[in-house]
């Protein structure tokens, strides 16, 4: 079937079979392999992309649901001459990724976070909840906090 | 892996889902969240031939409070619980009961009306809806049917809703400006389902109780409620040995089904505690402690 959506500002159209999930749609079909594919069932938040303006999981979407909805992933982040965004700037320097793997699934449920409420820092129970959304299996979660504290402060302050 | 071949529908109306369902018998699936029936697709445990979306129909997204009930409808997804939906402890009992279903993305698809189709043992909705008596709307080909939470739900992952039929809405009784609630759950890490867990609601008139409520879910092969321990308060004040007491008596009325992570016995000593901590909780509410 054929369907029309909006990936990183972009119009995309693409033609796929109905079981294609948005996961695969991204990675296979529209060639942004930065959003990872760990578990396939919704548990590790690798896949995790912005619809709409909310965080969800693309493993557990069909691509054909997506018609006429804006996607974002983790490759509209850096600004086009490469600069790394506020948030991916901060992961650096905290130290919020080793292996990477599932950095793209923090990135992109952060932002949506920060984007609806940059308080959400504030509230060390709320800030938590959040993060426990995603599986890292390297860093023990705390250099991502920390990431995400400094990029809210360092999002407040360019804006 | 990745799921099986299946033709795709968006519906706009009840109506034009039931009629879709009836195309494909037995072999078509609603999708409303996906966050249960695409991991069930995607480990090929499920291999419908139609799925039918009914994301499009806006009017299941409606929440409404009238004449004593809360109407949610079957595409209310389980963030929007997070502030309470109603004045009504109610309100207060779905709000602190959504925190516990999986995490914010997750809650940020899924819904209520899929979870009590779903009807996984250990889930948190059909627990609260079995407590309260929840009134489940069904749309089939024959017309519209309602079916009490207490007969809706059969066994693990079954339900009284037949092939061809959609859950529309959910109605839920408002508990009254006397009540309190409380929820207790035991897991083994944030994002996996409960081992075991329990809702609580209790009324009071003059310092006595009028009303209790208790659900309970993963002690039996569908939620239930533990109806002796609830008349066993009637009557009582409100008191930390009472509820104990009324935790011990729900274990009586439990016969949980083996399984890896918790076996017989100590799901059935965790029952009696976690009813009687959701009781204490319903009464700290009550007293505006909670
Ligand atoms: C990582 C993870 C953690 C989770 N943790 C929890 C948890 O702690 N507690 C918990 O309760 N759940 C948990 N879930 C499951 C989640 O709550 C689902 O949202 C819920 O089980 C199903 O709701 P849904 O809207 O996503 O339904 P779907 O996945 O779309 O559908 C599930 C089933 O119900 C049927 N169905 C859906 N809507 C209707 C309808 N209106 N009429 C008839 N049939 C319908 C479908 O055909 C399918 O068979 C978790 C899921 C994941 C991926
Ligand atoms: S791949 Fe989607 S949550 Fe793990
Ligand atoms: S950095 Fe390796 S899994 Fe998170």
């Amino acid at each position: 079937m054929k369907i029309e959506l909006e990936v990183n500002g972009k119009k995309r159209e693409l033609n796929i079979e109905p079981r294609r999930t948005l996961a695969d749609a991204l990675r296979e079909d529209l060639g942004l392999t930065g959003t990872h594919l760990g578990c396939e069932h919704g548990v590790c938040g690798a896949c995790t992309v912005i619809l709409d303006g909310k965080a969800v999981r693309s493993c557990l979407m069909f691509a054909a649901q997506c018609g006429g909805r804006e996607v974002r992933t983790v490759e509209s982040l850096a600004a086009d001459d490469g600069t790394p965004h506020p948030l991916q700037a901060a992961f650096v320097a905290e130290h919020g990724l080793q292996c990477g793997f599932c950095t793209p699934g923090f990135l992109m449920l952060v932002t949506a976070a920060l984007e609806g409420d940059p308080d959400i820092v504030e509230d060390e129970e709320r800030l938590r909840e959040l993060l426990t959304s995603n599986l890292c299996r390297c860093t023990g979660y705390e250099g991502i906090r920390r990431a995400v504290v400094r990029a809210a402060g360092d999002m407040k302050a360019f804006s | 892996m990745k799921p099986a071949p299946f033709d795709y529908r968006a519906v706009g109306s009840p109506q034009e889902a039931v009629s879709a369902l009836a195309e494909r018998p037995g072999e078509a699936r609603v999708l409303a969240g996906g966050q249960s029936l695409v991991l069930e697709m995607n480990y090929r445990r499920e291999r419908p031939k139609l799925l039918v979306d009914i994301n499009g129909i806006s009017e299941l997204e409606r929440i409404e409070e009238e004449g004593g009930v809360l109407w949610v409808g079957a595409l209310v997804r389980h963030r929007d619980f997070e502030e309470p939906v109603s004045a009504d402890p109610l309100g207060r009992l779905l709000s602190r009961v959504s925190r516990y279903i999986g995490h914010p993305p997750i809650r940020t698809r899924g819904t209520m009306a899929g979870s009590l189709a779903y009807a996984h043992p250990v889930a948190e909705w059909p627990a609260v809806a079995v407590a309260l008596d929840a009134g489940i709307e069904l749309l089939g080909p024959d017309g519209p049917r309602a079916v009490s939470a207490g007969d809706f739900f059969l066994r693990p992952f079954a339900t009284a809703c037949r092939p061809g039929e959609m859950i529309t809405g959910v109605r839920l009784p408002l508990l009254g400006e006397n009540s309190g609630v409380g929820f207790a759950e035991q897991r083994r890490t944030q994002a996996s389902f409960a081992l075991v867990a329990a809702v609580a609601t209790l009324t009071v008139e003059d310092g006595t109780i009028t009303a209790a409520r208790i659900g309970l879910a993963g002690v039996a092969g569908r939620p239930i409620r533990a109806r002796e321990a609830e008349e066993y308060l009637l009557g009582s004040p409100l008191s930390a040995e009472a509820f104990a007491e009324a935790g011990r008596r729900a274990v009586r009325e439990t016969d949980p089904l083996p399984e890896p992570h918790a076996g017989v016995a100590y799901r059935r000593h965790a029952v009696g505690v976690l009813a009687g901590r959701a009781l204490e909780q319903a009464a700290a509410d009550l007293e505006g402690r909670a």
